[in-house]
C-alpha cells in the first residue's frame, strides 16, 4: 500500500501535504547552550552552590592581586646583594627577591663543584636526559639497548665523569664537594636504578615458595616499610661503619645513597608484588606447561607483563623517592634543599623576602619533576587501559 | 592372586642437580650461609669498632641524668635530674601527641577536599584538584621549613601579636591561648559526658538491631545527640560550672598565662595534616568512584532518599574500598613525624637519635630502640587493620 502511495507520489501527481526537505532545526533554548548554560551547569546549580561560586571568587579578588603583586610587580629582578631586596624609604612594598635566585643559581644546581669541573655536570645531565627520554618513550628504537645504556653504562660513565679518574685526566672531585640539584638527582638517580631490580628480587623472594627466602624477603620488607627513612638514614649513617671493617670506611655520600636504595626497594618490592599477583594464574601455568624453567618464565612471560601493569605504581613510588631524597640532608649530605637553606641564611642576602623566594624556587623546581613523572603515569595508564578494552 | 601394575608410578629419574627439591634446598642453605655469615661479619666488625673507639654497650645509658633541655614535654621533666629514659617517653609521648592530633585534623580535612574534588561546581572541584597536585608534588620538607622558616618565624614579635577571637595571640613564639582550668566537680562531668557515649553507642545498636529486625528508623542523629550534650549539661550546671579558663594578657615583653602551641610543634601540624590530607583526599575520592552508579540508582529505584541512599548504600560501600589506604596514610603520617628533627620539635627522632644519641654514641643501642617503637606502633596498627578488614570484607557466597 505504502509503495503504491510512494509510486503515485513520484509519478507526478503533486501530493500538496507531503513535506519535501527537513525544516531547519530550532536553535537550543538559550538556557541550554553557551555560556549562560554552561555557568548554570557547573557554577550556580543550586542555591548553595551559587554562594559557594560567590565566596570563591571573592576569595580569589582576594588573594590573587596580592600574590600577583608579590611574584610579579613588586618583584626585585636585578641585583648583587641584599641592598636589592630590603625596605628602604622609597620602596615601601619588596616582593619576591628574584635577583637572589639569579645570583645564586650556579650555586643551588652545583653546590661547591669546582668552577673549572663544572661542564661534567653538564655533561651529565645531558646523558641523563637522554637515557631518561630513550627509556620513557615507549616508541623508542631499540628500547632494550636503551635498558642496558641506561641501568649499566649510564651509571659507570656518571660515576667517572663526576668523580674524576687519574687516568683519563679528569681531575678527582672529592663528594663533599657535590651539593646542589645536581647531587639530588644523583641520588634519586641511584635510587631509581637500584631500587628497581633489588624490588623485583625481593617481590619475587616474597612470592616464592623457599621459606628461607620468603622469610628473608618478608622480614627485610616489613621492617623496611615500618621505620621512618630518617632512622634507616641514621642507621645508615652512624652504624653502618661500624659494620663495615675500618679499613673499608665508606664515604657520607655512599652511607646515604645506601639508605635511601634499600628504603625504596622495600617499597619497590611490594609494588612489583602487587604487579605479580594481578597475573591469572593461567600464565604461571601456561609457561610451566611449556616447558620453561623459572628463570625463563619469569624473564619471558610473568615479568614483562607484571612489570608492564605495575608501570604507573613504579612511577609513584620513583616521585615518592624524589621527594624523600631532600631528607639526606640529615645525614650531612649538601643537596639541594640545603643549598637554598644555607643560601638562605647567608647574611649577604638577609632581606625579608629572601626565604620565600628561595622555597618558591625550591617549589618550582621540585613541582616539575614530580609533576612530569605523574603525567608520565598518568599517560601510561590511559594506553593501558586502552589496551585492557579491546 | 594377581598382582596389579598399579603400583605407584615411578619417580622420574632425574639427576640431582636437575632435581627442584635438591636445587631448592641448595639454594636456600646457601642464601642462609651468605646472610649469616654476612650478620656475623656485622657483628665482630661492629664490636672490635666499639671496643677501638671505646664506645660503651648496652642500656645503662637509661637512667643516667640527661642533663639536656626538652622544650615541649607532656609528663614532668627536668634537665638537672630526668634521665634518658624520662627523655625517652617525653620524646614517645610527643611523637603521639602531634601524631593523634595530625590524624584527626588530616582526615577531616581530607575528606573534604576528597569530596570537593567530585562537586559539580568546577570551581571548588578546581581548587580542591590544584590543591592535591601540588601539595602532593612538593616534598614535605620544603613544605614544613616553609611553614616554619617563612611563616611562623616570620610572625611579627610578642610587641606586635596579632590578636585573635577567644583571647587568643598569634606571634613568633607561638600561638598563645586561653588554658582550660578544671575546677572540684569536673571528674563528674567527664563521668557524665561518658556515660552518654556508652548510652549513644547502646542506643545505636539497638537501633541498628531494631531496624534489622522491624525496618523501622529511629531518630538516632537526635538522639546522639541529646545523650552527648544533655547528661554532661545538667551536671556541670549543677556541680556550679566547674571549668574556667586561664586567659593570657599581653604584657609589655612577654605574655603571661594561658598556654602556648609553639611554632615548632604548629609548623609540624600544618605541614603535616596539609600534605597528608592530599593523600586522603585522593583515597577518599577514589573510594566514592568505587562505588558504581547502578548502586545509587538502585537505590533511589527502591525509593530510598538522597541522604538515605548516601548513607546506606553508598558510604558503607565506599569505606571498605577507603579504610585500607587510610590507614597507611595514618602510619606515613606517625613515620613522617619524625622530620620534627628539622624544625626542632622534640619528638622521638629529634630527642632520641638526636640529643640522645649525641650524648652517648651508642648507635646501634639508640638507633635500634627508635626503630622498634616505630615499628611496633606500625606493625600493630597493620594488625588490627587486617582484623578489621577480615570483618568488613565483601562476604562472597
Amino acid at each position: 500500500m505504502s509503495t503504491l502511495e510512494i509510486s503515485e507520489t513520484a509519478s507526478g501527481r503533486e501530493a500538496s501535504f507531503v513535506r519535501r526537505e527537513m525544516r531547519a532545526a530550532e536553535p537550543a533554548p538559550s538556557s541550554e547552550v553557551g555560556a549562560v548554560a554552561w555557568m548554570r551547569q557547573n557554577l550556580f546549580t543550586g542555591p548553595v552552590n551559587t554562594l559557594l561560586t560567590i565566596a570563591l571568587v571573592l576569595l580569589a579578588a582576594w588573594v590573587l592581586p596580592p600574590l600577583f603583586r608579590f611574584l610579579v610587580t613588586d618583584a626585585v629582578w636585578t641585583g648583587a646583594n641584599r641592598e636589592a631586596c630590603i625596605y628602604t624609604a622609597e620602596r615601601t612594598a619588596v616582593g619576591a627577591c628574584w635577583a637572589f635566585v639569579r645570583d645564586r643559581v650556579a650555586f643551588f644546581t652545583y653546590g661547591f663543584y669546582p668552577l673549572a669541573e663544572r661542564w661534567r655536570v653538564d655533561v651529565f645531565f645531558v646523558l641523563l636526559i637522554i637515557g631518561v627520554a630513550w627509556l620513557l618513550n615507549l616508541r623508542a628504537p631499540r628500547r632494550d639497548l636503551g635498558a642496558i645504556y641506561g641501568f649499566v653504562i649510564l651509571p659507570i660513565v656518571s660515576f667517572i665523569l663526576l668523580s674524576g679518574s687519574k687516568t683519563l685526566g679528569l681531575p678527582v672531585v672529592p663528594t663533599n664537594l657535590w651539593g646542589g640539584m645536581m647531587v639530588s638527582i644523583v641520588v634519586a638517580s641511584v635510587g631509581i636504578v637500584v631500587s628497581l631490580p633489588l624490588g623485583i628480587v625481593l617481590a619475587l623472594g616474597r612470592r616464592s615458595s623457599m621459606p628461607a627466602a620468603k622469610l628473608f624477603s618478608v622480614i627485610f620488607i616489613e621492617f623496611v616499610r615500618g621505620v621512618p627513612l630518617i632512622t634507616v638514614l641514621f642507621m645508615a649513617s652512624v652504624m653502618l661503619p661500624l659494620f663495615v671493617p675500618d679499613y673499608m670506611q665508606p664515604d657520607k655520600l655512599l652511607r646515604a645513597l645506601v639508605g635511601i636504595a634499600l628504603f625504596a626497594s622495600a617499597y619497590m618490592a611490594e609494588v612489583v608484588r602487587a604487579g605479580l599477583q594481578a597475573l591469572p594464574k593461567g600464565q604461571y601455568e601456561g609457561a610451566m606447561s611449556l616447558g620453561l624453567g623459572w628463570f625463563q618464565m619469569m624473564r619471558l612471560i610473568i615479568l614483562p607483563q607484571a612489570l608492564k601493569i605495575t608501570i604507573p605504581n613504579i612511577v609513584n613510588t620513583y616521585i615518592g623517592l624524589f621527594k624523600d631524597t631532600t631528607l639526606v640532608v640529615i645525614v650531612g649530605i649538601f643537596d639541594f634543599l640545603k643549598a637554598i637553606e644555607a643560601a638562605r641564611i647567608d647574611p649577604t642576602w638577609a632581606a625579608p623576602t629572601v626565604s620565600t623566594t628561595g622555597y618558591i624556587y625550591a617549589a618550582v623546581f621540585y613541582f616539575i619533576c614530580c609533576y612530569a613523572m605523574s603525567a608520565y603515569a598518568r599517560a601510561v595508564e590511559a594506553r593501558l587501559a586502552v589496551a585492557d578494552k579491546r | 592372586m594377581t598382582v596389579t601394575s598399579d603400583a605407584p608410578s615411578e619417580k622420574p629419574r632425574v639427576a640431582p642437580w636437575n632435581d627442584p627439591r635438591v636445587r631448592s634446598f641448595a639454594f636456600q642453605a646457601l642464601l642462609v650461609l651468605l646472610i649469616g655469615f654476612l650478620v656475623y661479619e656485622a657483628v665482630d666488625n661492629a664490636a672490635d669498632n666499639l671496643r677501638r673507639q671505646r664506645i660503651a654497650t648496652g642500656l645503662g645509658f637509661w637512667d643516667a641524668i640527661a642533663g639536656f633541655p626538652i622544650s615541649q614535654s607532656l609528663i614532668p621533666y627536668s634537665e638537672a635530674s630526668s634521665s634518658y629514659g624520662q627523655a625517652f617517653w617525653v620524646g614517645l609521648l610527643n611523637t603521639l601527641l602531634v601524631a593523634s592530633i595530625g590524624i584527626v585534623l588530616a582526615t577531616l580535612l581530607g575528606f573534604g577536599v576528597g569530596i570537593a574534588r567530585l562537586s559539580k561546581n568546577i570551581l571548588i572541584a578546581g581548587i580542591a584538584r590544584w590543591y592535591v597536585e601540588i601539595i602532593r608534588n612538593l616534598p614535605l620538607l620544603l613544605q614544613l621549613l616553609f611553614w616554619y622558616n617563612a611563616v611562623l618565624k616570620a610572625l611579627p614579635g610578642v610587641r606586635e601579636s596579632a590578636v585573635l577571637p577567644l583571647g587568643s595571640f598569634l606571634n613568633n613564639r607561638g600561638l598563645f591561648m586561653p588554658k582550660p582550668v578544671t575546677g572540684a566537680g569536673f571528674d563528674l562531668v567527664l563521668a557524665a559526658f561518658l556515660a552518654g557515649v556508652a548510652g549513644s553507642i547502646g542506643f545505636r545498636i539497638w537501633a541498628k538491631r531494631r531496624q534489622e529486625r522491624t525496618g523501622r528508623t529511629a531518630p538516632v542523629g537526635l538522639v546522639t545527640l541529646g545523650l552527648l550534650i544533655v547528661p554532661a549539661a545538667i551536671v556541670f550546671l549543677a556541680s556550679g560550672s566547674p571549668l574556667t579558663f586561664d586567659v593570657p594578657t599581653a604584657g609589655r615583653f612577654n605574655i603571661t598565662g594561658g598556654m602556648v602551641l609553639q611554632p615548632e610543634f604548629l609548623a609540624l601540624l600544618f605541614g603535616l595534616v596539609i600534605y597528608t590530607a592530599a593523600f586522603i583526599a585522593e583515597v577518599v575520592r577514589a573510594g566514592i568512584l568505587a562505588v558504581s552508579r547502578g548502586q545509587t540508582e538502585a537505590a533511589f529505584a527502591l525509593g530510598l532518599r538522597p541522604n538515605l541512599t548516601t548513607n546506606l548504600v553508598v558510604v558503607p560501600q565506599a569505606m571498605r574500598v577507603i579504610i585500607p589506604p587510610l590507614t597507611s596514610q595514618y602510619l606515613n603520617l606517625t613515620k613522617n613525624s619524625s622530620l620534627a628533627v628539622f624544625v626542632g620539635y622534640p619528638d622521638l627522632a629529634n630527642v632520641f637519635t638526636g640529643t640522645v644519641l649525641n650524648q652517648t654514641g651508642q648507635a646501634i643501642e639508640v638507633v635500634g630502640i627508635t626503630m622498634l617503637v616505630y615499628l611496633t606502633i606500625s606493625l600493630g596498627t597493620s594488625l588490627i587493620m587486617n582484623w578489621y578488614n577480615a570483618r568488613k570484607a565483601l562476604v562472597e557466597r
